[in-house]
């Protein structure tokens, strides 16, 4: 089985919509949607749940105002700045590590699990859909992405499945390089702008930090066309393949009112150039 | 007073709003922006600033002394983020799991464990049309953003109106880029994904207790999902901005709307007196409004809709 990972660096320039289509016109599939900050690969999908539970990412720490004596020994050693002047324990910030349970001298403080989100797995109209929902501020989505991905490999053996399709996360970081591990290929969606190449040439960066191949699309090309010459000229001096431009097309919006991708409606220019973008990296990574 | 833009769905147009606002009123107000998006910061292509010194964030890693270490594992057994291993004979740390707490040297008897800074990134600092701006960039391959962000939070400076504009999505990060700021304005677009995530970001702004603006972006190529749910939840939409190839054009090259296009720098004025007067912020004082740089001859009440 071969995996497929959208990936952007900025956010907004098409991830969903692609890796939607791939869902749609690929066969004996698995998805994973590993933006679990903000997933939304489900919203094309008209999934029906199938199982579900609870995501222990971290842990907290947790005061007995009782036993406490006021030593501010737990503020001393936080590096988290979670501990304040009385000595109250701020979750937001607190990361779990466990130092000030390891320094109160009366063992006022434990640690104690914390449910950060949920994963969930769903049938839907394109195939098996692993997924997950990360609560609100919570730090761990890098191990919700590796559990997400894990449950997505579960579901490709049941059905024997041939490619996974995974949906990443805008940015750089910690959801990003774990959604990365492990990849076969990652197709790279950026849009014409000072911005989409910035952020491409960064997260580009993390990619072949990796040694992952890829690919790049770029997407509402037609908005700037300078500046999608100047991407590409990018993409030639770094090795970066091109594999396709998808025009701005108002249908996408409105299909995904719909609840569906572009790619199946046969009037849209737009999954046209989708349907391209398919067939030519099927090709490549044969 | 702190403005923070954020929003859980990427590129719907936080930079858009934060770096236009910014511009439309620092003539008024001691502007102060802080780029709090380390992963992909883009303000600095909009506002162009001058960049007079740059500093370096760290989070202290530790290294073994294999001569003093006795194999006795119980750093690996204190570490919480299994960041430290111990096969056979050999001890590993992985970097990029370590949080940095120094639980490991705290625990080791036989002081074996030293630690040592490693950089996660950057904060570069001047100015951008005559205001102060900040931005922080996480090196690329580094997972862990939200300390460059902590440390962004310690300069924010008194008596400025502070822009920062979030990371994208609902966690960390973007909860340390939101929390203990005057006001979100969370930027959306007016699509099922948009709405989607609004309503995340919507609770994330919740959570920490931070009344929240919409800005609906892209005006036009969606349906009114995104303002129904607004109005139901009580949430002032407090801008549109619409979709035009002109203003995509002007975004693409890096140039703000307020700089290309006068009509804007009213309406983002309008935006800041809707925000900064609007009712979920009543109660706080008056002098909150800081950083102002005349006495202004109207008060900062909200005119209907303003900056509709």
């Amino acid at each position: 089985m071969k995996s497929v990972l959208f990936l952007s660096g900025k956010g907004g320039t098409g991830k969903t919509s692609l890796a939607g289509a791939f869902a749609a016109l690929s066969e004996n599939k698995v998805l994973a949607d590993c933006d679990v900050d903000a997933a939304n690969l489900h919203l094309l999908l008209d999934p029906t749940m199938e199982e579900k539970g609870d995501f222990q990412g971290s842990s907290e720490a947790v005061k007995d105002e009782a036993k406490c004596i006021n030593c501010g020994e737990c503020r001393r050693v936080c590096r988290f700045h979670a501990i304040d002047e009385q000595f109250n324990i701020d979750p937001y910030l607190c990361e779990g590590c466990g130092a000030c349970v390891y320094v109160c001298p009366t063992d006022a403080i434990t640690l104690s699990p914390r449910i950060s989100g949920q994963w969930y797995t769903a049938s839907t109209r394109h195939g098996p859909l692993a997924s997950a929902e990360l609560y609100p501020g919570e730090e761990t989505s890098g191990k919700l992405v590796t559990l997400v991905k894990q449950k997505a490999h579960t579901l490709a053996k049941e059905v024997n499945a041939e490619r996974l399709i995974i949906d990443g996360s805008p940015g750089i970081g910690c959801p990003v390089i774990a959604s990365a591990t492990g990849a076969s290929a990652v197709i790279l969606v950026t849009e014409p702008s000072l911005s989409g190449l910035h952020d491409l040439e960064r997260i580009l960066g993390v990619v072949t930090h990796f040694r992952i191949p890829a690919y790049l699309v770029v997407n509402k090309f037609d908005l700037n066309e300078e500046m999608t010459a100047q991407i590409e000229v990018f993409a030639k001096e770094r090795e970066l393949q091109m594999i396709g431009r998808i025009p701005y097309d108002p249908s996408v919006p409105k299909r995904m009112i719909e609840g569906k991708s572009a790619v199946e409606d046969t009037q849209s220019p737009a999954g046209a150039a989708m349907r391209e973008i398919y067939a030519r990296f099927e090709k490549e990574i044969q | 007073m702190r403005i923070t833009i954020a929003s859980g769905k990427g590129g719907t147009g936080k930079t858009t709003v934060a770096t236009n606002l910014a511009i439309a009123v620092s003539d008024k107000f001691s502007v102060q922006f802080l780029d709090c998006d380390v992963e992909e910061p883009n303000a600095h292509i909009f506002l162009k600033p001058q960049i007079e010194h740059t500093r370096s964030v760290e989070k202290l890693l530790p290294e073994v002394d294999e001569e003093l270490c006795t194999r006795c594992g119980e750093c690996a057994k204190a570490c919480e983020f299994n960041a430290i291993a111990i096969i056979g004979k050999k001890i590993l740390v992985y970097n990029d799991l370590c949080h940095g707490c120094g639980l490991c040297k705290m625990v080791c008897p036989t002081g074996a464990i030293s630690e040592h800074p490693h950089e996660l990134g950057v904060i570069e600092t001047g100015t951008a049309h005559g205001f102060l701006f900040s931005r922080g960039l996480l090196n690329v391959g580094e997972a862990m953003s939200t300390p460059i962000i902590h440390e962004m939070k310690e300069m924010i400076a008194p008596k400025h109106l502070t822009i920062i504009d979030a990371p994208p999505g609902t966690g960390c990060p973007t909860i340390a880029a939101i929390k203990d700021a005057d006001v979100a304005i969370l930027v959306t677009e007016p699509t099922p994904f948009g709405l989607h995530d609004l309503q995340a970001a919507v609770g994330v702004a919740r959570s920490v207790e931070v009344p929240v603006f919409v800005v609906i972006n892209r005006d036009g190529i969606g349906d009114d999902h995104v303002e129904r749910y607004c109005e139901q939840e009580k949430i002032p939409v407090a801008m549109k901005i619409p979709f035009a190839r002109e203003i995509a054009k002007l975004y693409s090259q890096g140039t703000s709307l307020v700089d290309a296009l006068p009509e804007w720098k009213e309406r983002f004025e309008a935006l800041y007196r809707y925000v900064a007067s609007s009712p979920a912020r009543q109660g706080e004082a008056d002098s909150d409004v800081a950083g102002e740089r005349h006495t202004q001859g109207t008060t900062l009440r909200d005119t209907k809709g303003g900056a509709k």
